[in-house]
């Protein structure tokens, strides 16, 4: 029973994560109908700015509370990394607006090629090691499961993050015309909405999110190369699938159940088997169930 | 003068040409009807007028200004407002949120926004009666008052309405109608594109006739409800 616990929290740690990152694949879908295949670069991205801050700048002297100063940087991380999201939205995708569906993708996989090669050059091809001791090595014990510090930061910011950006889309005006801009460009401009703006208000969200969880997965395994995100990509892609594409609460959902499938799968049946699982999930979902969990529904009446 | 003036207006998709040279005026208080077939270009006029397709040829004035290079979404705020064929309405949206971002352009006007909210839900109660249900959810008559009523909303000086008869039965064709003219008798300026020319020439005080692209006929209301050609191809008389 022990295991069972320790093995979901595991889950719902790196489901959270995986989560932040589907929500960036999720809203771009939903907005552009089309797959933002450079996300999972702008993952790693955030994951190696904040080696950076960490380990070459050091910036964690100058602030005394570990903390405070995660929440610095992660805020600092978010911003570099949106900005990158909106040059790329701008230079890769925005051009290619009127080119049917075929074009922006494989611009995607440019962009994704050229961020990760960039990557590897401004870093270097070999692994990163974050320094033990960024975040406090504080553990409790809590029915004979250990907690540590750094799983409860991942899990408090995910769920800030998530429940900030839920409130946003539901129940602020810029939300409504988020969701107003995923379901009908044309009608969106006749309400008054500048489209443009509201697609590269979708680039400034999803890159930071995916950026923070890339920052996160760094201190979590300490251990951060260039091609991570692909792996995590894929991963992230397949709980917005599973959630059903477009749908934003769908890829939070999708996210924590892909973390915990996974999670349950390498604790009971091999670590080996972890990617088979979530692989296996995302080809279930595809032939079972393709528009996804919570996918959309209502039919339009003519 | 006139109020909304398209002077020659020329549009392409492609290489087809949608309308070829179209001229017509909408003085201020009037309901004014473009008839014509399927395909005519009655919806390409109004898109045209909201900034939705690009402009060849020709000019379009709104109030005295040039609206050709305007952005669609600033179209809005300069006054006119567009319920567009087959009504779009936000589906997965509710009620109440597809009437809010009808009145989007307005900002924060709280207080103005909920005048009108008041305003439309007097004029539709059927609306306010379902302001939290989904949009995807109503009828077919109730999205047509739904449309009608978020671009009324933004709190315009024009209407563009597309189409409101379509899909729906009669007696609720002549429901919508009879709003129409409440709203125009209360100062609205409307262009109304129809293919159910009967209920649009009642409604209307003046018409164009579309026919490929090209304004064949126009007159007063009573002129084209007289008009033989009017009568053979869109009253349905032999």
């Amino acid at each position: 029973m022990e295991m069972f616990f320790g093995q979901i929290i595991n889950g719902i740690t790196i489901g959270s994560i995986y989560a932040l990152v589907a929500l960036g694949y999720t809203m771009v879908y939903g907005v552009l109908r089309m797959i933002n295949f450079a996300h999972g670069e702008l993952f790693t991205l955030g994951a190696y700015m904040a080696f950076t801050m960490i380990v070459s700048m050091n910036l964690a002297a100058y602030i005394p509370n570990a903390v405070v100063a995660l929440i610095v940087m992660a805020v600092m991380v978010a911003g570099l990394v949106a900005i990158v999201g909106v040059l790329l939205e701008r230079i890769a995708y925005k051009p290619l607006r009127q080119s049917g569906r075929l074009a922006p993708v494989i611009s995607a996989l440019g962009a994704s090629i050229f961020l990760q090669n960039a990557i590897m050059l401004i870093w270097g091809a070999n692994y990163k090691v974050f320094p033990e001791g960024v975040v406090p090595s504080i553990t409790w014990e809590i029915g004979g499961v250990s907690i540590t510090l750094m799983r409860v930061l991942i899990l408090s910011t995910s769920l800030t993050l998530m429940i900030a950006l839920y409130v946003l889309i539901q129940r602020t005006q810029v939300g409504t015309a988020i969701r107003a801009c995923a379901l009908d460009h044309d009608t969106a401009r006749l309400m008054g909405i500048d489209v443009d703006k509201i697609i590269r208000l979708v680039f400034i969200i999803g890159p930071a999110l995916g950026g923070i969880a890339g920052m996160m997965v760094g201190l979590y395994y300490r251990q951060i190369g260039f091609t991570m995100g692909w792996h995590y990509g894929i991963k992230a892609f397949t709980a917005a699938i599973l959630g059903g594409i477009g749908n934003i609460p769908g890829a939070m959902v999708g996210g924590l159940i892909l973390g915990v499938a996974e999670s349950l799968g390498a604790g009971y049946i091999s670590n080996a088997w972890k990617d088979a699982i979530a692989f296996l999930i995302l080809i279930l979902i595809l032939i079972l169930r393709p528009t996804g969990l919570l996918g959309e529904r209502v039919a339009e009446k003519v | 003068m006139a109020f909304l003036r398209l002077e020659n207006l020329e549009i392409f998709y492609g290489s087809v040409q949608a309308l070829k040279g179209i001229s017509l005026t909408v003085n201020e208080g009037e309901v004014v009807a473009l008839l014509g077939a399927n395909g005519a270009g009655k919806t390409t006029t109004l898109r045209a007028i909201s900034g939705l397709v690009g402009i060849e040829r020709g000019e379009i004035h709104f109030d005295g200004e040039l609206l050709n290079s305007v952005p669609a979404h600033e179209i809005v705020g300069r006054g006119i407002a567009h319920a567009p064929e087959g009504r779009k309405i936000f589906s997965t949206l509710t009620v109440e949120e597809n009437l809010n971002l009808g009145g989007y352009s307005r900002g924060k006007d709280k207080e103005g926004l909920a005048r009108t909210k008041k305003y439309v839900f007097e004029l539709f109660p059927r609306l306010s009666e379902r302001k939290h249900q989904l949009a995807g959810t109503l009828s077919g008559g109730e999205q047509q008052m739904l449309a009608i009523s978020r671009a009324l909303m933004a709190k315009p000086r024009m209407l563009l309405l597309d189409e409101p008869s379509l899909g729906l039965a009669p007696l609720l064709v002549q429901n919508i109608f009879a709003t129409i003219k409440e709203i125009n008798e209360e100062g609205m300026t409307i262009l109304l594109v129809e293919q159910n020319a009967k209920v649009a020439l009642k409604t209307a005080h003046r018409g164009y006739v579309l026919e490929t692209g090209k304004i064949v006929l126009e007159g007063t209301a009573q002129d084209l409800i007289a008009d033989e050609r009017v009568r053979k191809a869109y009253l349905g008389e032999k």
